[in-house]
């Protein structure tokens, strides 16, 4: 369907430019990171790179923990795609991309072991802090994936425990003892078209991608997550070349947090 | 004999009353109201004559009979196909009014025109209900293969066109790129990579600067001063 406009990005792929203007592995600029945006919940951040608006909030609930970790806490990750950010969203239960996009931040937070889940425990067995932590994109212009998990980190950054006397959660008070971030894991989503890698895609870009691979590594380079989209298949070699991109791109998102 | 209540090429806001009488005639962007003739959006009002007309300074493309649009085909069905005009109204296109060609019966319509492709097209009628019927016969007409399609603001594309056509031909011949402008806002351009980029910047700047006096010249120096990025043909 999109076979001339994938042609015509491949040919500004080769002259080293894209359609907007900007160089392969350039994000669009300005990348805003806004802490604290909705005061019902008890961690917010609003994340927009160019024209991608994402809002990202963090409530803390009190549950059980699961029979097989009964000292660690949890986290929830939800995604709602709003049919106000992208034509094409419909209303109704997450689809397929939603659902995806939920789980790659998820996983990225999960496996750098940003949160320590044992700090979550309140009593083992019994009692546990849940973060649940619920994507809602304001815009799509593409690149969901790197702006939701940049946001979901400034939200945890900024989220703050409710009172609780043991019984109940008082949300209408908040306490000052944060969540303890360990750890910033930030995603990049690389992109392959033709034999061209890429990062931040625009709408027009995601449409004609071939694969799509997003990184998830920490501070010192360390990779703690990956997630491969797209229907076309990566070599070891494009994997290698994409990770170092990854990298290399999430030490530039790391100094907007 | 009615009376004149703005001056010509104010601001008018929805509502305003623009004249009173009968001798007036509202023109678009107006209507009668009993003895008056009232703004129906945001617009400069001219005055033309007898008659009254908002030019709108800003809103979304209304279809309009004779319009040149570019239009992006949505769904094909058997008899023809249906455009997404840029526009609350979507537009049908028969099969005798798509191509000169013969398309046999029970032919696969998209081997002429498929989802996704972009048609530059005119438009021969619109209804009341807004229904709008298109045709590609005419000079101009056709297939828009290669290249990217961009958004302008349609109420802008006058502008981005100039007198008789002069500042898109300007753009063309200095950055050697192939350009069509839908009256829907829609503008098809190809070319080589970095020329097609500064044709963007150059109608970019066209929008924003659209309010200004001069602005061919201005238009003229920025694409010089810009550089042209020819190749060796």
């Amino acid at each position: 369907m999109h076979k001339e406009l994938r042609s015509h990005i491949i040919s500004f792929l080769h002259a080293g430019i894209r359609l907007d203007g900007r160089k392969l592995t350039e994000y669009r600029k300005p990348i805003e990171v806004e802490q604290g945006v909705v005061k019902t919940a008890e961690g917010s951040a609003r994340v927009k790179i160019g024209e991608t608006d994402v809002m990202v909030g963090v409530k803390l609930e009190v549950g059980e923990p699961y029979p097989d970790t009964p000292d660690e806490g949890t986290i929830i990750v939800g995604a709602e795609l709003l049919p106000l950010s992208n034509p094409e969203f419909e209303l109704g239960p997450p689809g397929i991309q939603a659902i995806e996009l939920a789980r790659v931040v998820d996983r990225g937070i999960r496996e750098s072991k940003a949160l320590d889940f044992r700090k979550l425990c309140i009593e083992p067995g019994k009692k546990i802090w849940m973060v649940i932590i619920d994507i809602c994109p304001i815009n799509d212009a593409g690149n969901l994936f790197d702006a939701s998990s940049l946001a979901a980190l400034a939200a945890l950054q900024d989220a703050k425990y409710p009172a609780f006397d043991g019984e109940k959660v008082d949300y209408k008070e908040k306490t000052d003892k944060r969540l303890e971030l360990e750890k910033t894991p930030i995603a990049v989503t690389v992109i392959k078209i033709g034999d061209k890698f890429i990062v931040d895609p625009d709408v027009e870009e995601e449409k004609v991608i071939d694969a799509r691979l997003t990184v998830s590594s920490m501070e010192d380079g360390t990779l703690c997550a990956m997630q491969k989209g797209g229907d076309f298949p990566l070599t070891i070699e494009d994997i290698d070349k994409m990770l170092d991109i990854g990298i290399e791109k999430a030490k530039e998102l790391r100094k907007h947090l | 004999m009615s009376k004149i209540i703005v001056q010509d090429k104010s601001i008018a806001v929805p509502g305003e009353t623009l004249a009173v009488g009968m001798d007036m005639l509202p023109g678009s962007g107006t209507y009668r109201e009993g003895e008056s003739i009232k703004a129906n959006r945001l617009g400069l009002a001219v005055i033309d004559g007898r008659t009254i007309k908002l030019i709108p300074l800003s809103g979304r493309y209304i279809p309009k009979t004779g319009d040149t649009i570019i239009c992006k085909v949505i769904d094909v069905s058997f008899s023809g196909w249906r455009l997404d005009t840029n526009s609350a109204y979507s537009a049908m296109m028969s099969m005798k009014d798509a191509t000169s060609e013969f398309i046999a019966r029970g032919a696969n319509l998209t081997q002429y025109y498929d989802l996704g492709d972009y048609v530059m097209c005119k438009i021969v009628n619109v209804t009341s209900q807004k229904l709008v019927d298109v045709t590609m016969k005419g000079p101009g007409l056709r297939k828009l293969r290669g290249g990217r399609v961009i958004e302008v603001d349609p109420n802008k594309v006058p502008r981005i066109i100039g007198k008789q056509g002069s500042m898109v031909i300007m753009i063309k011949d200095a950055t050697k790129c192939n350009i069509s402008v839908g009256q829907n806002g829609l503008v098809w351009i190809d070319g080589e990579p970095l020329n097609e980029l500064l044709a963007i910047q150059a109608m970019r700047k066209i929008e924003r600067e659209s309010h200004l006096s001069g602005l061919t010249d201005k238009i003229k120096d920025f694409l010089e001063k810009n550089g042209v990025h020819r190749t060796n043909v």
